[in-house]
């Protein structure tokens, strides 16, 4: 269940819409950052608050690349693998995190910290290869020292 | 040289409401409201030349003029940030550092075409783009350059920031309505039109970023020195080219359209990475026919560069060095394009998956040389597809075929990849 004032946000979101669903994306996103997934239970209640069926929001959830149906970790590591990137070396990069994690590219540390998973580019082509965590996006992430401080640096803030 | 959009740049932070001012900002919108009618103001955008930067360089003001005039009921103005082309980051680039001219731009556009409430299409990574953009909107409502009668003029234009959670088909711009509609984002059929039946079924015009932030130069200027900013006479302004890759400095830089592409890569970009030499390079994002040393002095304008065989798209230029494989370049775009396939039509579901089956088989020195003609087959169908996105991705398989066969017949032969040792 969410908390009755974040339920009153959502509503006052919804009601400023010219239709109820064209807040749904926002509405998706606020659950996940509140359940850290978007959980079947999230998916139930963002139908209720749309006035969808949870179908419905089953069918914009599973679309988008930044909803996560899946339990994540508190940090998802997203690895850019497109074109120019790749050029410079994302593969590596991406292989690189997951020996640092000790886990596979899809798969959550047994700690619950992180999930690692590729992503399409991140809009950082100039500074490849780029990762996003969280908010922040990372660039020209090409040597090994930086990949550790990185993920230190949000070891250290939990 | 000249800046058009980046004049009011500074170093390592966003340009201020109060700077942008100072500097003549907003002065175009004054002018408008105060002195032009809608029309006027479309008329001095066609007069302009100015064409579309979202990738398919349709001419601005022409597009602005099929919205039909007298048609009851609300019309949408949407402005396109979704950038999720491979290659292409110029619009945040731009945003991050200014984003009161789309501001402007946008109430501009909005004015001439009869709109009274946009939408911003952001992607999901532009966080801080879309919270710029969010302070512009406030603080340009709390002057009175926006929201209701502005400058005391009786037009009313409001503008909302829609952040979206990633999803390459977003940007194409029937699925990006349906995406704003709170709909899974598969494209729509066209006819209708956008500027018929567009947004919750009212006249709808979307345009890109770089498009409508230009809008307002162009207004307090006049399309004349517009025109004129261009390197050839034949281009009409300036384009933001993001370039990537294997060069020395990788970089945003606004440069005069119709420039070569030599000059650019030679010029701003301080030519290749010391050891490299320079093999092939994406003219124009990840849908784009390679070009090769071949192209060095192809202007960079969308006519020339058509005529070349590629397509000018967002500006992207992503560059390849002397070790590159190109069967493994092609590989990874086309794999970018199956995963990101929407899945509404066969063709593209089914047909890139197989593209990137084939390009693995000769990737990994499993191919043939039938292998080549099968791809070159479906370059055709794929032609097929219900939008743009898979002859898109067939784009770099094209130029694959076209520039590098040998390369391809180089892999067949040998067993394995010549580029790895
Ligand atoms: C798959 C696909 C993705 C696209 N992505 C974008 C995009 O991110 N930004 C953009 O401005 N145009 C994008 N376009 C082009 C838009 O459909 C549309 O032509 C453009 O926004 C029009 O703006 P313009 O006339 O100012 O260029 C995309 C097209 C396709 C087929
Ligand atoms: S071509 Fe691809 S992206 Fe476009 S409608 Fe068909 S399946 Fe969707
Ligand atoms: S290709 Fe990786 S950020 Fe654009």
């Amino acid at each position: 269940m969410i908390p009755e004032t974040m339920r009153q946000e959502l509503q006052d979101r919804i009601s400023s819409a010219i239709t109820n669903r064209e807040a749904a994306v926002d509405v998706m996103k606020a659950l996940q950052t509140h359940y850290g997934w978007l959980t079947d239970e999230a998916v139930v209640e963002a139908a209720g608050l749309l006035g969808l069926s949870p179908l419905q929001v089953e069918e914009l959830a599973t679309f988008y690349e930044m909803i996560y149906r899946r339990p994540v970790g508190r940090y998802v590591i997203h690895v850019c693998d497109s074109i120019s990137c790749w050029s410079m070396g994302g593969e590596s990069l991406l292989r690189q995190i997951a020996g640092l994690l000790k886990v596979t590219v899809g798969a959550t540390t047994p700690d619950g910290l992180f999930t690692l998973l590729p992503c399409c580019c991140l809009g950082n082509c100039g500074q490849a290869p780029a990762m996003m965590i969280g908010n922040s996006i990372y660039g020209g992430v090409t040597s090994l020292e930086k990949a550790t401080d990185i993920l230190h640096q949000h070891r250290r803030n939990t | 040289m000249e800046q058009i959009l980046f004049q009011h740049n500074k170093p390592g932070r966003c340009v201020t409401f109060a700077e942008y001012q100072t500097e003549g900002g907003f002065t175009a919108l004054k002018k408008a409201l105060a002195a032009m009618t809608p029309d006027e103001v479309q008329q001095v955008v066609i007069d302009s030349g100015l064409r579309g930067r979202g990738g398919a360089g349709f001419p601005t003001g022409k597009k602005w003029s099929f919205v039909p005039r007298n048609l009851p009921g609300p019309r949408w103005l949407i402005c396109n940030c979704d950038e999720m082309e491979p290659g292409t980051y110029k619009d945040r680039i731009l945003l991050e550092a200014n984003p009161y001219s789309l501001i402007e731009g946008i109430t501009l556009a909005c004015y001439a075409i009869g709109v009274r409430h946009a939408f911003i299409f952001i992607r999901r990574g532009y966080e801080q783009a879309a919270a710029n953009l969010q302070r512009a909107i406030s603080e340009a409502a709390a002057a009175g350059l926006l929201g209701e009668n502005i400058l005391g003029s009786g037009f009313d234009c409001a503008i909302d920031v829609h952040v979206s959670a990633g999803r390459y088909i977003c940007g194409e711009e029937t699925a990006l309505m349906n995406a704003l509609e709170g709909k899974r984002a598969n494209p729509r059929a066209k006819p209708p039109f956008p500027a018929i039946k567009g947004l919750w079924g009212g006249p709808t015009v979307v345009n890109n970023v770089e498009s409508l932030a230009n809008i307002p130069y162009i207004i307090a200027n006049g399309p004349a020195w517009f025109k004129a900013t261009a390197a050839t006479p034949e281009a009409a302004g300036m384009k933001l080219f993001c370039i990537s890759g294997h060069v020395t400095h990788p970089a945003c830089f606004e440069l005069p359209l119709g420039m070569k592409l030599g000059d650019i890569i030679g010029g701003p970009c301080g030519g290749m990475r010391p050891g490299s030499s320079f093999k092939a390079c994406l003219p124009g994002g990840a849908s784009t026919p390679y070009f090769t040393a071949d192209h060095w002095n192809i202007p960079m304008d969308f006519d020339p560069v058509a005529k070349a065989g590629s397509r000018l798209g967002t500006g992207g230029i992503v560059v390849f060095d002397h070790k590159t494989c190109m069967v493994a370049a092609t590989l990874n775009l086309v794999r970018f394009y199956a995963r990101e396939s929407c899945g509404w039509c066969t063709p593209c579901r089914e047909g890139l998956p197989f593209v990137v089956n084939l390009l693995e088989t000769i990737e990994s020195g499993q191919g043939s040389d039938e292998h080549i003609e099968i791809l070159r087959e479906h370059i055709k169908y794929l032609n097929y597809a219900f939008c743009a996105l898979a002859p898109g991705a067939m784009g770099p398989v094209d130029g694959l075929l076209r520039h590098f066969e040998d390369e391809i017949r180089e892999h067949n032969r040998n067993g394995k990849c010549p580029c790895r040792s």
